[in-house]
């Protein structure tokens, strides 16, 4: 479907399309009630206490006051409708702010100011500098001579750069008062919510400009929230308006995430909820016939001999709210509580603060905190997660020679300083590409220093690498480029412009030199992007050697290559490009193709090196997390042997020969599937010995694997605690997410930037850090951090810490709720099973509200171990991990626990005693550490556990490795915990053959041998 | 897919400019509070503080076992039953319907002082197997009706005893019904030993819960009869019999003061009590029993508290004795670190 916008024509669109009214609201002062009771009663939860209170109106068969449940109820439904209310109000204010700003508008050829929201699709909006842009327009004028204009689009994608915006090239050269009359059409899609395409046409009638079709892309266009910056003015058609816009689109409540606790406590529930039901029929059947048989011969009590035909269930009934307070209205409310406050920790947390930018941590979703202390997989991005993403300019190689061994940094070698003395022209020739092969915009600021604005690290880099050897890149004038080099002002036409994706890994730009009127294709990119189509009979080797070294360094490689184009050759694919460029279907892929037809048979310039350093502490975090017993994905867009070097810089794999690096490489899906054959042969082989085997695969094998070895894969998935996935993309990205999943492992995604974001909303969760590649991953991300060495803390912490007091809570509320409901129970066998409630309305809700939901509150300030106890053995992270504070066993601990208070209510001694023996004699881990952290200093001390943790790693990583999920329980630990168990179970050597057989067996094993 | 969603709290285009800055300015101020540092103790349970613990309790809770089983002997009590005995002989086969019958329901018993008695002794009648407690009883009264006059057609929460010839039942319910209705008369040697009936009931109730101006009426006028009947002339408040009989027990065994004597009564002393036995417990085979007893500091005759605070004593001093010798035979090291299964040499094993 398409959308045709006629420009400045009042009456035509007017009906056709929403006016620019933007309303986030949920509600109206109408359907408020009824669409949030409705919403909440959509819970399990909530119809199940509805139905209890309504049967409290009948009074035959309450046994308390009805008020006794409709007070908490109501009071529930009100806190969180008035929180809804208070949200909505607070979106309709800053609505009405946006709908009622003045913005300048043609109308019947005048500029009128009229409000925000009277906008129509197909109206001329004029903006001025640091305006807010109002809708989404199409660009057709500016102050600009050249027609370009800069916004910032921090609001819509968190990057704080300026982009250029352009006019398209039919409205080139338009006057002041020709845009006041200006008619014409736009054909567009339909809205959609991408943010990253535009892919229209747009026609101008006549007497202005002949009949033609102009493309329209992302680059002519102002989107709404955006700000216009360093133009004085700007103006535009209107297309998208209201909550039709691209940000109104891509807005939306993301789907709530559950986690692995809350799953857990509804299993529970619904447990309750089952044994609730049996003690009804069973305590039912017993009234009717203690009644039938019993309360008749009780004259005093009058039963009438013949009774109503609902007789029968009346019993039943009351019993069924006698026993309703099993399931613990107050147990919601409750750890709704905890768990913002939980989230608030993450946000107070003083040791979270990016010392830098001063940023603190930041928890978006409030809900999820103990999930964070269940982590098993952590997958992460590289760039810009593992290193802090500042790109510093090492080495080159240009044309066969190395500049920049020696010193470690090219900038400085006296070899490549002269060469650029003397105007070698291989040098010159490499430093233009530097320099202008690349969107980056310079601003001149005022004191006269250039500032370059650039949308990638790299480029980045590059240009102010060039800069520093004289080949400065001045000013950028529309098309015209202007570079500076050894005192003489070079100039240059941008005729094309091949941008960058994810696919090509190679941007182009095509230049005409204005001296000489060559016109030449510039080209960086990825060394497989490059030097497979460098000119036939250039030498390569030496370049794919400087590559290969450099990769080895851990260094970030780009080919630069350059190619001299005949005007006729140009003038040709231009119009290839043009059309390209102008197809409203698939045009992504379509430029893709035609940009392949220019950039081949490059003469390959050099290499450049550029070094990007690792973070402070990502070793120690990432050795402290793997002792934890959670494993580790890289994957990043970067070369294998970048993310090799990378990874073994990291700790995150360990060097020959303790560590062994299995590679799935191919390019058809017979070499992919012999590679990942072998590999799962030599895991599967490898898994009984103690070795760190991690895979690697590139994002070529992967797409053949997952598409055509998906339960190969898994399995090889499952085996290995490491793996390094290079050149993926983010959808490929997500798709690994989604693999470990699927085979019920929790997952966590950590990035920075725009590719991870996909990654980051598939994952369990999803942690974005604040970095330098803007805040689009730490939007959507529910936790968002500044370095990844917080992620030790936020898991190890925050996430441990949270998970135990949840635990604690949710199965004291049901304890609470039992205790008080056997008393019940129990009194009903000597009250004649008649169903009388011993206690009276009031002390019942004063029990559940006052005695023990909100005292038991205060154990979110528990703490089990100190922080520093938990840093140093991390590895009780799997008491979490593993779900073992809560899971059926420790609930039916605490159903007992309820069931014997009933029984003793003085029985503390022998419980005491219990506690005391199992303390002593079978301590669990973590009061083995309580008691280590109480005894004090000598014990713990580092000098004691240093020596541990090298015997630790080499018996416990990679057997644990060989833990397969076991599919159905939760609380399956992943790491074992009883290294001699296991290794025992894989003593008994069944067949590899049956490795998915036996390995269930072996975490049988181990689960009944596991000491709590 | 767009890679752009922005968080939900985002909200419009309004506030999003607001984002960055207030990011920077959110930095939290330290306090013990928000870095979770507030001061905490855990008791760990190590061997010293468990025995001393255990020790404590067993020092502190076996003579105060003592002391209050004392106090409970010290207490003396004289029970008689004498629901069956009351039944003449040619009934004993059905015992239903002798006491609905209109046949002279008076009974002699004889009770015999074993210890010296001190005065007041109170004289209680117990009742078995009465579930007072049952929800359909124990919901059946109407305390507005009792506490105030005016509303005293106030009777939707006594059915079925809630009206009578189409009046209402003051008071109603089945509560009040079914009061008991067994009267006791002692004598000592042949002479009157007056009960007193006065102040058997809670002050609060006679005071708050019964008022002063309402009194009995249309009282057991039904067809069917359910136990005692009342003075209409007497107020609620002073009707201390019903008073009692309305505070319904909790247990189906529970006795109700009938009354004190106010005299010593000695050793070997014989009491005649001349009962009229009127309440029907036949039919649910209802145990009556007459109760004569005097008081301690502790109350009634209760061993069970004595004897509960000497077990948990007792069995404290036992573990914590053998929580010693198993410390001194087998003593072990908390809190090493060895212990951690992922310390632990597999090899060794």
């Amino acid at each position: 479907m398409k959308r045709f916008v006629y420009i400045n024509d009042d009456e035509s669109s007017q009906e056709l399309y929403c006016d620019n009214r933007i309303s986030n609201r949920k509600y109206t002062v109408l359907n408020f009630l009824p669409k949030n009771l409705w919403e909440q009663f959509s819970r399990f939860m909530n119809q199940y206490f509805l139905l209890i209170a309504c049967l409290q109106l009948w009074s035959l068969i309450t046994p308390v006051n009805p008020a006794s449940t409709w007070g908490p109820l109501i009071f529930i439904f009100a806190v969180s409708a008035s929180k809804e209310a208070w949200d909505d109000y607070n979106r309709y204010l800053s609505d009405k702010k946006a709908n009622e700003k003045h913005i300048w508008v043609v109308r019947q050829g005048i500029r009128k100011h009229i409000q925000a929201q009277d906008i129509h699709v197909g109206n001329i909006v004029w903006l001025r500098e640091n305006d807010e842009v109002p809708c989404d327009l199409v660009l057709i004028g500016t102050s600009d001579t050249q027609g370009l204009c800069y916004v910032e689009t921090a609001a819509l994608d968190g990057e704080t750069d300026l982009k250029t915006r352009v006019i398209p090239s039919a409205c080139m050269g338009m006057d002041f008062e020709l845009l006041h009359k200006i008619k014409g059409v736009i054909e567009c899609p339909n809205p959609d919510k991408d943010i990253r395409r535009f892919d229209a046409n747009l026609r101008l009638f006549p007497p202005f400009i002949d009949n033609d079709l102009c493309p329209l892309t992302i680059k002519n266009t102002l989107l709404q929230s955006c700000y216009l910056r360093n133009t004085e003015w700007a103006c535009g058609v209107a297309v998208y308006t209201g909550n039709e816009t691209k940000l109104g689109m891509s807005r939306g409540i993301p789907e709530p995430k559950l986690t692995a606790m809350d799953a857990m406590i509804d299993k529970l529930t619904g447990a309750i909820f089952v044994f609730q039901i049996v003690v009804v029929m069973v305590l039912g059947i017993a009234g009717n016939v203690w009644k039938d048989t019993e309360a008749r011969k009780q004259w005093y009590v009058l039963y009438p001999i013949e009774g109503p035909w609902y007789e029968l269930l009346v019993i039943p009934l009351r019993f069924e709210l006698l026993c309703s307070i099993m399931i613990p209205i107050s147990i919601k409310v409750s750890l709704d509580l905890v768990k913002s406050l939980y989230a608030k920790f993450i946000d107070w947390d003083s040791e979270m603060i990016d010392q830098d930018t001063g940023i603190p941590s930041h928890a978006t979703n409030t809900a999820i905190s103990e999930d964070l202390g269940q982590v098993e997989y952590i997958l992460t991005d590289k760039t810009g997660t593992l290193t802090e993403n500042r790109m510093i300019f090492r080495r080159c190689c240009i044309s066969g020679i190395f500049y920049g061994n020696e010193s470690g940094d090219a900038l400085k070698d006296v070899k490549l300083l002269n060469a650029v003395a003397g105007s070698s022209p291989d040098v010159v020739r490499f430093l233009t590409v530097m320099a202008i092969c690349n969107t980056v915009i310079p601003i001149k600021s005022k004191t006269g220093a250039i500032l370059y604005k650039a949308q990638s690290q790299d480029e980045d880099a590059l240009v102010n690498a060039a800069a520093r050897l004289h080949m400065v890149y001045v000013n950028k004038n529309a098309n015209i480029l202007e570079i500076r080099f050894n005192g003489s002002v070079i100039q240059y036409e941008v005729l094309e412009t091949l941008e960058f994706t994810s696919d090509r890994k190679r941007m182009s730009v095509v230049v005409k030199d204005c001296q000489n009127g060559k016109i030449v294709l510039l080209s960086k990119g990825a060394d497989e992007a490059i030097l497979p189509y460098a000119y036939a009979g250039q030498q390569t080797r030496a370049l794919v050697e400087a590559v290969e070294q450099y990769a080895q360094l851990g260094l970030r490689t780009l080919c630069l290559a350059w190619r001299e184009l005949k005007e006729d050759e140009y003038q040709e694919w231009s119009l290839m490009f043009k059309e390209a460029s102008s197809t409203l279907v698939d045009r992504e892929w379509r430029i893709a193709e035609v940009c392949q037809r220019l950039e081949h048979d490059f003469e390959v310039l050099g290499v450049t090196a550029i070094e990007d350093r690792l973070q402070d502490g990502v070793p120690e975090t990432i050795e402290t997390l793997r002792k934890a017993g959670i494993n580790f994905w890289m994957l990043t867009g970067d070369k294998q042997n970048t993310a090799i070097q990378i990874a073994l810089s990291c700790n995150f794999i360990s060097p020959e020969p303790k560590g062994q690096l299995l590679l799935i490489d191919g390019k058809t899906e017979g070499e992919v599937c012999r590679s990942l054959e072998r590999v799962l042969l030599t895991m599967r082989i490898t898994s009984s010995e103690p070795k760190d085997v991690a895979f690697v695969v590139d994002g070529w094998a992967l797409e053949i694997a997952l598409k055509h070895y998906r339960k190969a894969f898994t399995e090889l998935a499952i085996l290995s605690r490491t793996a390094i996935c290079c050149r993926v993309t983010p959808s490929q990205k997500a798709q690994l997410v989604e693999l470990l999943k699927s085979c019920d492992y929790r997952t966590l995604a950590i990035g920075d930037g725009g590719n991870d974001v996909r990654m980051i909303q598939q994952a369990d969760i999803g942690v974005g850090i604040s970095g330098r590649e803007g805040l689009q991953a730490a939007r959507a991300a529910d936790y968002s951090i500044g370095k990844f060495r917080f992620l030790k803390r936020l898991i190890l912490v925050h996430g441990r810490y949270s998970y135990n007091r949840t635990a604690f809570l949710s199965q004291y509320s049901f304890y609470k709720s039992l205790v008080i409901c056997f008393i019940q129970i129990f009194f009903s066998f000597i009250s004649g099973v008649s169903g009388t409630s011993l206690f009276n309305s009031v002390s019942l809700m004063a029990y559940n509200v006052f005695y023990t939901s909100v005292p038991v509150l205060v154990s979110v300030l528990d703490k089990d171990l100190s922080e520093g106890t938990v840093m140093q053995h991390p590895q009780i992270l799997v008491y979490c991990q593993a779900g073992r504070l809560l899971n059926p066993s420790t609930f039916a601990g605490w159903f007992g626990r309820s069931l014997f208070h009933l029984i003793v209510a003085a029985g503390m001694g022998p419980v005491l005693a219990l506690k005391y023996f199992r303390y002593t004699y079978r301590p669990s881990k973590i009061n083995a550490l309580q008691q280590a952290e109480r005894m004090g200093g000598p014990i713990l001390s580092l000098g004691n556990i240093e020596p541990q943790p090298r015997l630790m790693e080499k018996e416990v990583s990679p057997l644990s490795i060989t833990q397969p999920k076991n599919r159905n329980p939760v609380y399956e630990p992943l790491l074992s915990d009883s290294p001699n168990s296991t290794r025992r179970s894989f003593g008994s050597g069944a067949p590899f053959d049956f490795f998915q057989s036996q390995s269930r067996l072996s975490s049988s094993y181990s689960r009944n041998c596991k000491d709590n | 897919m767009s890679s752009n969603t922005p968080s939900s709290s985002a909200g419009g285009v309004g506030s999003a400019d607001a984002a960055a800055p207030r990011r920077n300015s959110k930095r939290p101020k330290y306090s013990k509070f928000t870095q979770q540092e507030l001061p905490a103790c855990k008791p760990i349970l190590t061997p010293r503080w468990v025995i001393s613990a255990f020790l404590l309790v067993s020092i502190v809770f076996i003579p105060i076992g003592v002391v209050s089983l004392f106090a409970s002997r010290d207490v003396v009590e004289i029970i008689d039953r004498y629901e069956t005995a009351c039944v003449p002989q040619n009934f004993s086969n059905d015992k239903v319907s002798f006491i609905q019958s209109a046949v002279d329901k008076t009974c002699n018993r004889t009770l015999t002082v074993k210890k010296l008695m001190k005065q007041p002794i109170y004289v209680y009648y117990q009742l078995d197997n009465f579930y007072q407690n049952h929800r359909r009883y124990v919901k059946s009264r109407s305390d507005s009706q009792l506490k105030d006059n005016s509303s005293w057609n106030d009777v939707s929460s006594c059915k079925p005893e809630d009206m009578s010839n189409d009046q209402p039942i003051v008071p109603c319910g089945l509560i009040a019904w079914s009061l008991f209705n067994d009267t006791y008369n002692f004598s000592l040697n042949n002479q009157q030993l007056a009960v007193n009936k006065k102040d058997i009931s809670w002050k609060s109730d006679r005071d708050k819960k019964f008022g002063k101006d309402v009194f009995p009426k249309n009282f057991q006028n039904g067809t069917l009869i359910g136990g005692n009947r009342l003075d209409p002339s007497v107020p609620l408040s002073e009707q201390e019999d019903l008073i009692v009989w309305m505070r319904t027990a909790a247990l189906p065994t529970f006795r109700k003061l009938y009354g004190k004597i106010e005299r010593d009564l000695q050793p070997n002393e014989v009491i005649q009590v001349t009962l009229l036995n009127n309440y029907n417990t036949y039919s649910f085979n209802g145990k009556k029993k007459l109760v004569l007893s005097t008081t301690s500091w502790l109350g009634g005759k209760n061993d069970f508290l004595g004897i509960a605070y000497l077990t948990v004593g007792g069995l404290c001093f036992f573990l914590a004795l053998s929580f010693t010798v198993v410390y001194l035979v087998k003593p072990r090291q908390l809190g090493d670190p060895s212990y951690l299964s992922w310390n632990r040499n597999p090899a060794g094993h």
